[in-house]
């Protein structure tokens, strides 16, 4: 393990909403040519941790290297030069919605190479049949739906070749089947282009079937990081009541609890 | 009463605070417009969506707005038994004050708005982000072509309203009640002098430029808003408050310019 390449390393990250400390001191390392699926319920911090690892918003404290580049000292040049060899698979595939389907997939190409417009062409309609959306370029966003937006989304982040691919809930709100279509699809990434890929997800079933490691956040910190049989058979109860889908057994505060329900309006 | 002063001292916190982010957005607008690479395109199709599909809008509402200007001057002018200055009414009316402004109302309900909605609606559906994942500058690729765009089409669109705005006034004036058309195109051409005209430019290049900032940087800005905006009801709040801002922004602009200019 120790001799693996890290491509995503986090050290002490540290991050606030407002007054609020979302990520309380969170390590993370992601090794070249793994899956790692970070988990957590909603609030846990996965989405801010993801946003983070892309750069998107400014920790409090901590460090965060990416490709061997410390993301939180970069400027903007610096950043965009990093961002060419990631690709980021949104939630709802954040597609523009005044592009067809296959000038969305372009679109990087168009604004970082020159490429002639038949090899565009070609290099689209590869990444579109990759994701089962071969003959849907001409389309709107618009005119498909959820799961295809995704799988299109998915042909953009694809499109430049990453090194290193994040995807958000690939699973959320989609049907079983084109779910378990999309998690071969990500672990056939990962096997043909020995891409690395991070991906954030709270689909119990889904994490198990890709991830090579586990990270499970929550409440802003990691609770454990695994292998999908260290992370079934731990026994850290938290764990156990994310993996049986229990509902939290938090000790109730009398006092506390009475002093919220009578607490004045703020 | 200290909660009273509490809440319009965050009031102004906020006020102040919401000022800077679209100062701050401004100033970044510019210097990235500033900087290669220039394209072009992206700009043309913005001037056909702000300007080429305003245009029946602004000849219905800049030959009627001539037609009324010229119906209210034609009966307070035959009252001095003036009429011939009727054309000079007219057309100072029209470049100094009526066509700057009305372009400008108009411009904000048909394409401001829709601008501000359709940025809010990329800053909440992630598509900014995935711009900034894709080594793509937002503001390069969004906000720069409708500024540029803006700054073209809202000074063609106010020409073209002053222009069809002189023949609604000949309409209603020389062939409606009788006025003499030589009297009526003669004043005109004596009366109106070039700084007239440049101030009626100087108007709507600034309100073109008003317009774009308030509707992109509220699209743009809206997961900063004080009051949390979110979702379809936070684009909905955000494009109102555009609308609003922008309007009495030019309002008040275009009385300090005449102010600074007359």
């Amino acid at each position: 393990m120790s001799e693996r390449e890290v491509v995503i390393e986090v050290r002490d990250l540290v991050t606030h909403y407002g007054d609020t400390m979302i990520l309380n001191h969170v390590d993370l390392q992601v090794f070249r040519g793994e899956i790692l699926v970070v988990m957590g319920g909603s609030g846990s911090g996965k989405s801010t941790l993801l946003r983070h690892l892309l750069g998107l918003n400014k920790p409090t404290s901590g460090s965060i290297k990416i490709l061997g580049k410390e993301t939180t000292d970069l400027n903007q040049k610096g950043m965009y030069e990093l961002r060419r060899q990631i690709g980021v698979a949104f939630q709802g595939g954040a597609l523009f919605s005044s592009m067809s389907v296959a000038e969305n997939v372009q679109l990087p190409l168009r604004e970082h190479t020159n490429l002639d417009e038949g090899t565009i062409e070609i290099m689209s309609r590869m990444k579109l049949e990759m994701v089962n959306l071969a003959g849907f370029g001409h389309l709107r966003p618009s005119e498909l739906s959820g799961g295809m937006l995704k799988r299109a989304g998915l042909a953009r982040s694809l499109i430049m070749d990453p090194k290193l691919l994040f995807f958000d809930e690939p699973s959320a709100g989609l049907d079983p089947v084109v779910s378990a279509e999309l998690d071969q699809l990500i672990i056939n990434l990962r096997d043909a282009m020995e891409m690395t890929i991070v991906v954030v997800t709270h689909e119990l079933d889904s994490a198990f079937d890709i991830a090579d490691r586990i990270v499970i956040l929550d409440k802003g910190k990691i609770l454990i990081t695994g292998t999908v049989d260290e992370v079934k058979n731990s026994e850290l109860p938290r764990v156990q009541d994310l993996l049986n889908r229990r509902p939290r057994n938090e000790e109730i505060d009398v006092d506390e609890y009475l002093h919220r329900l009578t607490a004045p309006r703020d | 009463m200290v909660g009273a002063i509490e809440r319009l001292g965050g009031g102004f916190i906020r006020f102040i605070e919401q000022m800077g982010l679209m100062g701050l957005f401004l100033f970044t607008s510019i210097k990235k417009a500033l900087a290669p690479p220039y394209q072009l395109f992206p700009i043309i199709k913005q001037i056909h969506f702000i300007g080429a599909r305003s245009t029946l809008v602004i000849l219905v509402a800049g030959s009627f707005t001539g037609m009324v200007v010229a119906l209210q001057f034609y009966d307070t002018l035959v009252r001095f038994g003036s009429v011939a200055m009727l054309g000079s009414a007219v057309a100072l009316g029209l470049i100094r004050e009526l066509g700057p402004v009305l372009s400008a109302l108009v411009v904000i309900g048909r394409a401001g708005s829709s601008i501000c909605a359709e940025i809010g609606i990329m800053r909440t559906d992630e598509q900014i982000d995935s711009l900034e994942c894709m080594a793509i500058d937002p503001y390069k690729f969004l906000i720069v072509p409708r500024m540029i765009a803006g700054l073209l089409a809202v000074p063609a669109l106010t020409m073209l309203f002053i222009f069809v705005g002189i023949f609604g006034g000949w309409f209603v004036g020389v062939v409606l009640f009788g006025v003499n058309e030589a009297a009526y195109f003669q004043g005109m051409y004596h009366t109106v002098v070039w700084h007239d005209i440049e101030m009626g430019l100087v108007k709507s290049i600034i309100f073109g430029l008003i317009i774009i900032w308030v509707a992109t940087a509220k699209g743009f800005l809206m997961h900063l808003d004080e009051n949390g905006a979110f979702g379809s009801e936070g684009v909905s709040r955000t494009t109102t408050n555009a609308v609003v801002i922008s309007t009495i922004g030019i309002l008040i602009a275009d009385y300090l310019i005449s102010a600074i200019m007359l």
